[in-house]
C-alpha cells in the first residue's frame, strides 16, 4: 500500500504570495444592533447619569446587578430599581500581558469583577483597573469608579474610565 | 411513534418589524412565561429539559447558546441550543421525551431580524464562498430562478403564486399576532416592484420580531397538566443537496422527503383526506404551492389553481397558512417553522379567533430554511 494519496510538497508563504497556491478569501459584513430593552435601557441611561443602578428580586431578596427585569434564580419578575454605590471590592482579577490582537505588552491590562456596594454578594460587574500598581491588586481590594467627564458619557459601559483603588 | 408526545403550552412574544421596546431576553422571557403559566408548571423545578433554536450570525453572537438560560428558567438544568428551523428544534425535544429519559421538555426559537443592520449580508454568507458568493447578487436570485423553474415545470401562473400572497396577508389581517396584514389583491402583488423575476416584492415575505415557546410533555404528564393537549402524531425532516448549479430547481425534494417520514410516522396514508389545515412556509409566495405539492396534498402542478379558486382559503376545502403565514406574519428567521406550529397548535384548540376554522381536528406544519437551503421539516398534530 503506498504511503500516500497524493504527490505532496511543503508549502511556504511565498507560495500564497505569487499565487502557486490557489485559494479565496471573505470579509463578512455583518453589522449588528441591540435593543437595550427595559433593564439594559435603565442600567445604560444610570451610567450616562453617572449612576448605577440594579434591579431587586421580591422572591430572593437579591439585589442584581447588571438589573434584569427577571432573576434567573427565582424565575421571578424583579420589582424595583436600587440605586448604589459605584464602590466596591475585587472579586477576581487577572494581569493581562497580550492585547486581544495578540501583541506583548510590559505593562499588563488589568480586567476586574468588581462586587458593588449595596448589590448582594457576588453581584458584580466586569471593568479595567487603573491607577494601580499591578504587583499590589489582590482580592478584596477596595476600588471605586473614575466615571468619563459628564460631557463624554454616552450611555455605555465605557463612562466609566475605569476602577482604581480607594 | 413509541411514546405519546403533546404540547400542553404555548407562548409568544410579537410579532413586529421592530421592538425596540424589548431586549431578546426581555422578549423570550415574555414567551417564556406565558407557555408555563398556560402548562401550569415552574420550569425551575418542572421542566426535565430545554431545547432552543438559533444561529449565531442571526445572533450577532458567537456561542449564543451560552445566553439562553436566565430568561428560560434553565439555569443548571439540561440545555441545548441547535442551528436548525425551528421545527427542527421541536423535532430534537420530540426525540429528548421518546428516549423515555425526559418527561417535560420547553422548545423555544425567536427572532430579533430587526437588529441585524446587513441582513442580505448575512443571507449571502450562506452561499457557497469558492462558486457562489464572489458573483455578488442578491441572494433572493436564487427564490427568483426557483420560481421560474417551479412555474415552466408546474405549469403555474404568475397570477396564482401572486394570489398566495394576496390570500395570507388578507388572513393576517384577522389574526392579532401578525405584523403585515394587508387588504391587497393579486393584481396588487403582480403590480408590485420586480425583486429578482419572476419574484415581486410583495411575493417576498418581510421580516418581524418575535419568539414562541412550546412546552412539550409525555403522554400521562401532559393529561396531567391540561384538557386540552394537542398531540404530536408524526415528525419529519430532510435535505437536498446544497449545490444551486445541480439541485432539482423545479420541485422541492426536501419537502418530499421530510413528507414521506411525517406521514409514516404518523401512520397517514392519504394526507388530503386525513389531515383538516396546514401551515406551510410561504417565505415566497410561489413557495407555498410549490411545497403543498411536495407535500402531496394536492396533484403535482394542481395548486395554483387550487389556491386561486379559494379552495386554500379559511373558508375553503383545505385552508393553508390561516395564520397569515410569513408573508402576513413576517418572517422570524430560525422561529418562522415555530410560528406555523403554534397556529396549529391555536387551531386545534379552537383558539383562532376570527380565522377559526370550523372542522381542524388534525394540522400540518412545515417548515423551510429560507434561501440557499433544501433543508425542511414538518410536524403533525392533532386535538
Amino acid at each position: 500500500m503506498k504511503e500516500y494519496v497524493y504527490d505532496s510538497v511543503y508549502l511556504r508563504s511565498k507560495d500564497f504570495e505569487e499565487g502557486n497556491v490557489l485559494f479565496e478569501t471573505w470579509d463578512p459584513n455583518a453589522r449588528y444592533a441591540w435593543d437595550a430593552g427595559v433593564a439594559i435601557g435603565r442600567y445604560l441611561q444610570g451610567l450616562k447619569a453617572g449612576q448605577l443602578i440594579g434591579r431587586h428580586c421580591p422572591e430572593c431578596d437579591r439585589v442584581l446587578i447588571p438589573p434584569r427585569m427577571f432573576c434567573e434564580t427565582c424565575f421571578r419578575p424583579t420589582d424595583r430599581w436600587v440605586e448604589l454605590e459605584d464602590t466596591g471590592a475585587i472579586i477576581t482579577f487577572s494581569r493581562c500581558y497580550v492585547t486581544w490582537d495578540m501583541i506583548r505588552i510590559t505593562d499588563p491590562q488589568i480586567p476586574a469583577v468588581i462586587e458593588i456596594d449595596g448589590a448582594s454578594p457576588g453581584m458584580g460587574i466586569m471593568h479595567m483597573l487603573s491607577e494601580v500598581d499591578p504587583d499590589e491588586v489582590q482580592i478584596g481590594m477596595r476600588v471605586q469608579a473614575v466615571w468619563k467627564p459628564a460631557a463624554e458619557r454616552i450611555g455605555a459601559i465605557t463612562d466609566i474610565a475605569y476602577f482604581k483603588p480607594l | 411513534m413509541i411514546r405519546e408526545v403533546a404540547i400542553v403550552g404555548v407562548g409568544w412574544s410579537g410579532f413586529r418589524p421592530i421592538t425596540p421596546d424589548l431586549s431578546y431576553k426581555e422578549l423570550m422571557y415574555e414567551a417564556a412565561v406565558q407557555a408555563y403559566e398556560e402548562a401550569g408548571i415552574d420550569p425551575r423545578r418542572d421542566v426535565d429539559s430545554f431545547v432552543t433554536v438559533a444561529e449565531d450570525y442571526n445572533e450577532g453572537t458567537s456561542i449564543f447558546d451560552e445566553y439562553v438560560p436566565d430568561q428560560l428558567g434553565a439555569l443548571h438544568r439540561p440545555v441545548q441550543t441547535i442551528s436548525g428551523e425551528g421545527i427542527h428544534g421541536l423535532a430534537a425535544a420530540v426525540m429528548q421525551i421518546l428516549t423515555g429519559q425526559f418527561d417535560v421538555v420547553v422548545v423555544e426559537g425567536h427572532s430579533k431580524a430587526s437588529n441585524i443592520l446587513t441582513l442580505p449580508y448575512i443571507l449571502a454568507f450562506a452561499f457557497d464562498p469558492v462558486f457562489n458568493r464572489p458573483l455578488a447578487v442578491h441572494p433572493y436570485y436564487v427564490a427568483g430562478m426557483e420560481m421560474l423553474r417551479y412555474q415552466v415545470e408546474s405549469g403555474t401562473s404568475h397570477y396564482e403564486c401572486a394570489c398566495v400572497a394576496a390570500k395570507n396577508r388578507n388572513n393576517a389581517l384577522l389574526n392579532p399576532l401578525a405584523g403585515y396584514g394587508a387588504a391587497i389583491s393579486a393584481a396588487d402583488v403582480m403590480a408590485s416592484e420586480p425583486v429578482a423575476e419572476p419574484l415581486t416584492r410583495l411575493e417576498c415575505a418581510g421580516h418581524s420580531d418575535g419568539c414562541i415557546t412550546l412546552v412539550l410533555a409525555a403522554g400521562e404528564t401532559a393529561r396531567a397538566l391540561t384538557d386540552t393537549p394537542v398531540w404530536v402524531r408524526g415528525i419529519g425532516w430532510a435535505n437536498d443537496t446544497p449545490w444551486l448549479e445541480s439541485r432539482p430547481w423545479g420541485e422541492a425534494r426536501y419537502a418530499q422527503a421530510a413528507a414521506e417520514m411525517v406521514y409514516r410516522t404518523a401512520g397517514i396514508k392519504s394526507p388530503r383526506a386525513e389531515i383538516d389545515f396546514a401551515e406551510i412556509d410561504d417565505t415566497f409566495a410561489y413557495k407555498e404551492l410549490q411545497h403543498l405539492e411536495a407535500l402531496n396534498l394536492c396533484p403535482p402542478g394542481a395548486a395554483g389553481e387550487w389556491t386561486a379558486a379559494g379552495g386554500t382559503e379559511i373558508g375553503g376545502e383545505f385552508p393553508v397558512n390561516p395564520s397569515g403565514g410569513a408573508l402576513g406574519q413576517g418572517h422570524l428567521l430560525d422561529a418562522t417553522g415555530l410560528a406555523r406550529v403554534l397556529e396549529v397548535v391555536l387551531q386545534l384548540r379552537g383558539q383562532a379567533g376570527q380565522r377559526q376554522i370550523e372542522t381542524a381536528e388534525v394540522g400540518l406544519a412545515f417548515g423551510w430554511r429560507g434561501v440557499p437551503t433544501t433543508g425542511g421539516a414538518a410536524v403533525i398534530l392533532s386535538n
